[in-house]
């Protein structure tokens, strides 16, 4: 069924259509709306399931968790501040093997505060166990959270599908919602890995020390690698059933040619996309590889992919603090004993658009040799340069954010 | 696709049992059977908590049956006994004591209206002679009769049953209880020869008795001597009670002192109540806190009119009148005379200072030792001829405190030693058992209930008549007492130890079959020892 | 053998015992029963002595027996779960789930709504956690399931401090008590004086349908609350004192004699709660002052001589003025106040 439909709702429609038993939710810019796209279909008896509005985030996880530890579909959902509150949680059910299916809106983590869009929650918890899937757009947000339920019952694992905050859970696009059949065909009803049940009672959540830990954190390492054969398979699935698919570790574009490829994760791809068709129009051999499946991370495929990429840009929404980029890294790992060269562009931090311009100039310098290895995709370099010089000068130069802001502020009255 | 359950975190239920916690221990309890201070002060040795365990659970036949293990005469002993059971009591100390005797009585009553028998043992082929059919000698004949020898009980009186009926009164003690629980000995095959008197033991074992339990009694009593007019009226209470029963009552007049104070004075006091007398005084040398007599009776007594002089004695008796000699008591705590005199009007003095036995009978039996009118026995009531038994108030044993309860205990002992005799074996010891003191109990426990109170016949319809004063108990009432009993040093099986212990290493056995440790997994803690409520676990150390 | 039925309701030990062999079988604990469910069976690693481990039986075996068997059981992190869960065996002998410490109310909520809606409502669930898990880092997770009125029975065992790190003091732990956090020294020697954190008040402020106390002193009145907490469906909350001779100091045999002078000082009242007010207390049955209690446990030892002599009687005094307004509160002596 074809609608123009704003990201959360498709996100909620997809969801409810995978049949959950339990929806837990606490509210969370900007995955608010999705959940109250949920509470509306349970209220109105449109969607048949336990709707269970908690008392924080690390609540919304545990209940998810109770849930799905007596054999029910659970579903939550949450963004940044929110998932670190359920940190434990997220730990938890990965290593209880919940098959658990999150949403997360990505927002970046403060302070300072901001509720606008980022990929460092999603990086806080990548060694977590979970799946972490990311949407490009909001078809591949319906797709992939059909396919994250699927995918985390077949490998007892739970899903986390990452739909940029904002940029696609607020904007409102045509969008090929599948039917009750179709979907049903893609997920099949659930049969619980374990269960709690009176007639069979097992004990779960058991206390393993040294002697074990090992083995049972290997045996997450090679569960969780499994699903790098499922999401395809299933993705094969989806293409029969609806004639698409986003079931894919890794995709690739103008590939077969390129010789700078920009790698990137997300909604940021569509303006990669367009600024790369620019390029390409004006004869530049450039492609595209965008991450689908985060973790568990695909190595080999991304490996193959950049086969013939004689330089890598990497464009990523998140950094490690004190290092640099994290999904750059994981691509060097990927390109272990190749000398491909590899930039890290760190570009959309809390919210800041990611202008076609800024990134033409970026892979332009990729394509003449002159990018340096770290960019910081628009950076202000006067406030920066400005603050930097106060701490210098001063002990106590107060609060950089504040600092930055007035300084921000008094630019643009100069002008 | 349902895989195997995830390794390590998830677990089969029930599997920490492969996990032997027992090894952790350094100590161990142990389940015991303590004496309770009721059987240890029984003299007829009655296992008093062991038959209230049955009548808690209304199995009343069992209880009785318990009884009839050691005493043959639970209606009478139920009426007559003076329970020292009663005074050990460990309840005392949490309200008041298990009305025990009350019980006993119920029990014995009850068996008496259900007709409940005991079987005798086969028979032996041997031949025993009792001479006395008192509490000793019957007590005797019956446990002979339960092992199966041949039983005569030659009586001296014409009707049987020796004190209990010349001694006690029958307001104490009704004649038709002593009647029934005589008879129910003579079904067992005991044959009485009544009128009968033994002049001579060995002439018993000369016409073939294979053994003879002299349990004659003390039947005299002692004259001090007061000096008397001629027309003062002495007589002596064991002749007053043993004529009213004769059917023949002296003439004691208006105002009459009794002379001493033990339970024969209260007797001879309160008969003289019933036998019209307006003025009844006990004259005793002491004071009132170590006068023999049971307090019971002495509250008895003063309930019905009975008035007490301490410190006193009679120094002379004359017609209408006596002389008393006002007593003091000196450092040690005797009783020593003043020099004081007072008189006091008196139609008939009663003497009332202890009885003595007429041993004649053993007079030609060469080793049997006879010395202060009593006979010299071992613990198993044996004289120096090992086929000659004294039991009851004729035995040394014992002989300060000469009661029903002591002469039954004391004939269970001789027919044992006599069966042990016959069999050519040790004769029987119980086996010592540590007390069941009351700091090992743990009263929590206990629900709150006070003593049940026998009914009794009212003061104004004691005075002239010899009904029987104390009454029974209903069946709940007994039920209730018997419910009372805190089973001290013996498990009564309330489930504690099987409920407290943390690690689930008890294990009950059944009903009636209590509980073992399971070591396997008992860790030692002693949470069972410190709530048994009867201390009936002991917590000793693990042996290496 | 001939047993005599009479109408006599006096029972040698009442109730008081965990069993009684005069009364019907269907007047016994569950505790007397031999075939009952032992919940937590035997090889558990708690010390010698644990209350809780006592505790978990007691309530856990009572919502069984109440439930025919259909339960599931929720846990927090804490003594109780190391003590029963260490790989590779397992205590329990039902379904149980161990999430994390802070977690267990909600878990249980979502294993409630998790059952619901697969078809198994029938199946009831129970949620434990010691102090720590309930009274501090649980608390926001229970006030929600409390606010939503979730069908769950929560038990909180309450040793009054974190005794599985190494005694620490919890928001339960009380005045003057030494724990590892509150060392016996200084001006003020032990745990400050607070206004404490009662779980179960606060229970009530939430005026879910059945708040209840008890101890392992008194297992009758336990097992009781437990089966009537079973009978109602909504959110109900047990509150369960286990003495805890590790962090207590205390003699491994004095557990239950413990909690019963906990109640019958009044520093610990016994009571339930329906909707949000107090429906019943168990009275005190013989008065004893703090200091028999306080007494048998070294964390106090600070308040005695050697000799056993009150060293300290101001703060003998605060404890007992405490106890004297529970009494009060409650009517721990029986008074109607009314």
């Amino acid at each position: 069924m074809q609608a123009q439909l704003e990201g959360s709702q498709a996100v909620a429609r997809a969801v409810a259509l995978c049949r959950p038993d339990v929806v837990c939710a606490y509210p969370i810019s900007p995955q608010t709306h999705i959940i109250e796209a949920l509470g509306a279909l349970v209220k109105s008896g449109q969607l048949d399931a336990e709707f269970v509005n908690a008392d924080s985030e690390f609540s919304a996880l545990s209940v998810t968790i109770g849930a799905s530890a007596v054999g029910a579909r659970a579903y939550t959902a949450t963004a940044s501040q929110g998932l670190l509150f359920m940190m434990e949680a997220v730990y938890n059910a990965a290593g209880l093997g919940l098959p658990i299916v999150l949403t997360l809106a990505n927002r970046a983590i403060g302070a300072p505060i901001n509720i606008w869009n980022d990929h460092s929650d999603a990086m806080s918890v990548r060694d977590s166990g979970w799946v972490q899937l990311f949407a490009e757009t909001n078809q591949d947000a319906i797709d992939l959270h059909i396919l994250a339920v699927a995918l985390a019952e077949e490998l007892s694992v739970p899903v986390m599908v990452n739909v940029d905050g904002f940029i696609l859970t607020h904007s409102i696009e045509r969008v090929d919602l599948p039917s009750a059949d179709e979907v049903d065909s893609l997920v099949p009803p659930y049969l619980p890995r374990q269960s709690l049940d009176p007639l069979d009672p097992v004990s779960i959540g058991a206390m393993v020390g040294p002697e074990a830990f090992t083995e049972v954190r290997y045996l997450a390492q090679v569960r969780l690698q499994r699903a790098l054969d499922v999401i395809p398979r299933l993705g094969e699935h989806h293409l029969e059933v609806l004639g698409r698919s986003s079931g894919h570790l890794v995709q690739g574009y103008h590939l077969d040619d390129a010789e700078v490829v920009v790698v990137a994760m997300g909604s940021v791809l569509g303006t990669i996309k367009d600024v790369v068709d620019d390029l390409r129009a004006n004869g530049e051999k450039m492609g595209v590889l965008s991450i689908t499946c985060f973790r568990p991370f695909p190595a080999e495929a991304v490996r193959r992919a950049l086969e013939r990429a004689t330089r890598v840009v990497v464009i990523e929404k998140a950094f490690s603090i004190g290092y640099g980029g994290i999904l750059s890294t994981d691509i060097a790992l990927a390109l272990r004993g190749r000398s491909t060269p590899i930039h890290e562009v760190i570009a959309g931090l809390g919210g800041r658009p990611v202008w076609a311009d800024s990134l033409r100039e970026t892979f332009l310098a990729a394509l003449e040799g002159t990018l340096v290895e770290t960019t910081f995709l628009d950076l202000d370099h006067s406030l920066v340069d400005g603050e930097l010089a106060r701490v210098a000068q001063r002990r106590r130069s107060g609060p950089a954010a504040e600092n930055v802001l007035r300084d921000l502020e008094m630019s643009r009255r100069d002008s | 696709m349902t895989e195997r359950r995830p390794f390590a975190i998830t677990l089969d239920v029930g599997s920490s049992l492969a996990n032997l916690t027992g090894t952790w221990r350094t100590e161990r309890p142990v389940y015991v059977h303590r004496l309770p201070p009721c059987s240890a002060a029984c003299p007829a040795g009655e296992d008093i908590q062991g038959w209230l365990y049955h009548a808690e659970e209304g199995d009343y036949e069992s209880a009785w049956r318990a009884i009839m293990e050691r005493n043959p005469l639970p209606a009478i002993m139920g009426r007559a006994c003076f329970h020292p059971c009663e005074s050990a009591c460990n309840r005392v100390q949490v309200d008041e004591a298990v009305g025990v005797n009350a019980v006993e009585r119920f029990l014995g009553d009850l068996g008496l209206e259900r007709g409940w028998r005991i079987e005798p043992g086969p028979d032996t082929g041997r031949r025993v002679a009792v001479v006395g059919s008192g509490p000793g000698g019957l007590s005797a004949a019956y446990h002979l009769r339960r092992r199966g020898h041949a039983v005569v009980v030659f009586e001296a009186q014409a009707d049987l049953g020796g004190m209990m009926r010349y001694g006690i009164p029958a307001y104490r003690l009704p004649r038709d209880v002593v009647d029934a629980e005589v008879a129910r000995l003579a079904e067992m095959g005991v044959r009485f020869e009544v009128n009968h008197w033994v002049d001579d033991v060995n002439a018993l074992l000369a016409q073939g008795f294979d053994a003879v339990v002299v349990a004659v009694g003390a039947q005299r009593g002692r004259d001090p001597g007061i000096p008397a007019g001629d027309a003062a009226r002495i007589l002596d209470a064991v002749g007053v009670l043993r004529s009213l029963e004769e059917g023949d009552p002296p003439s004691l007049g208006r105002r009459v002192i009794v002379y001493g104070g033990g339970d024969t004075a209260m007797d001879a006091a309160r008969t003289a109540t019933r036998l019209g007398a307006t003025e009844t005084v006990v004259v005793y040398r002491r004071t009132r806190d170590v006068m023999p007599a049971h307090d019971e009776e002495v509250l008895d007594a003063e309930a019905e009119g009975v008035q007490m002089r301490w410190l006193s004695t009679i120094s002379r008796s004359d017609e209408g009148r006596a002389v008393i000699e006002i007593m003091t008591l000196d450092d040690e705590g005797r009783a020593v005379g003043t020099g004081q005199f007072e008189e006091m009007e008196a139609d008939t003095v009663v003497l009332a200072l202890g009885q003595e036995a007429d041993l004649s009978l053993l007079d030609s039996a060469a080793q049997v030792h006879v010395s202060d009118g009593v006979v010299h026995c071992d613990e198993h009531q044996r004289t120096g001829d090992p086929r000659i038994i004294v039991v009851g108030d004729a035995s040394a044993n014992g002989a300060d405190s000469r009661t029903l309860t002591r002469a039954i205990g004391q004939g269970r002992l001789g027919a044992d030693a006599i069966d042990a005799l016959f069999e050519g074996r040790e004769a029987q010891v119980d086996s010592p058992r540590a007390p069941a003191s009351f700091d090992r109990l743990n009263t929590w426990y206990y629900s709150d209930a006070e003593r049940t109170v026998r009914p009794r016949l009212e003061v104004a319809r004691r005075r002239d008549t010899f009904s029987e004063v104390v009454g029974g108990l209903s069946v709940d009432d007994a039920l209730f007492e018997a419910r009372r009993c805190m089973s001290c040093g013996n498990c009564f099986e309330c489930d504690n130890c099987f409920g407290v212990c943390p690690d689930n290493a008890v294990i009950k056995l059944g009903a009636g079959e209590g509980y073992a440790f399971n070591y396997d997994y008992c860790k030692g803690c002693g949470i069972c020892v410190a709530e048994c409520p009867c201390g009936a676990i002991d917590l000793v150390p693990e042996p290496r | 053998m001939s047993t005599e039925r009479t109408p006599v309701r006096f029972y040698q030990v009442g109730s008081f015992a965990v069993g009684n062999r005069l009364v019907e079988l269907e007047r016994r604990s569950a505790q007397s029963d031999p075939t009952r469910a032992n919940s937590l069976t035997s090889g558990h690693r708690a010390c010698a002595g644990c209350g809780e481990a006592l505790g978990a039986r007691y309530a856990l075996d009572a919502a069984m027996r109440a439930s025919d068997h259909q339960l599931v059981a929720v846990n927090a992190t804490g003594c109780l779960e190391v003590f029963s869960t260490p790989y590779p065996e397992t205590s329990w002998r039902l379904p149980w789930l161990h999430s994390l410490f802070g977690n267990a109310a909600a878990v249980a909520t979502g294993v409630a709504a998790g059952l619901r809606a697969t078809g198994r409502g029938h199946v009831r669930v129970v949620a434990q956690g010691g102090d720590g898990g309930t009274a501090d880092i649980g608390l926001g997770p229970l006030s929600g399931m409390f606010e939503r009125n979730d069908d769950v029975l929560y038990i909180c065992y309450d040793n009054e401090a974190y005794m599985n790190t190494g005694v620490q003091r919890s928001g339960t732990t009380p005045g003057a008590a030494r724990t590892a956090t509150t060392e016996a020294v200084g001006e003020h020697p032990g745990n400050r004086f607070g206004q404490g954190k009662d779980l179960p008040r606060l229970a009530m402020a939430h005026e879910i349908p059945y708040v209840a106390t008890a101890t392992v002193a008194d297992l009758f009145d336990l097992e009781s609350k437990v089966e009537r907490a079973m009978e109602i469906s909504g959110s109900r909350y047990l509150h369960i004192l286990v003495p805890c001779p590790l962090g207590w100091g205390s003699v491994s045999s004095d557990t239950i004699r413990l909690a019963r002078l906990a109640h019958q000082t009044g520093l610990f009242p016994v009571f339930e709660a329906r909707d949000g007010d107090v429906s019943a207390v168990t009275p005190i049955r013989h008065p004893e002052p703090v200091e028999s209690y306080l007494r048998l446990q070294k964390r106090f030892a600070h308040l005695f001589t050697r000799e056993g002599e009150v060293a300290d009687r101001a703060t003998v005094a605060r404890i007992q003025a405490q106890a004297s307004r529970n009494i009060t509160r409650y009517g721990l002596l029986g008074r109607d106040d009314d």
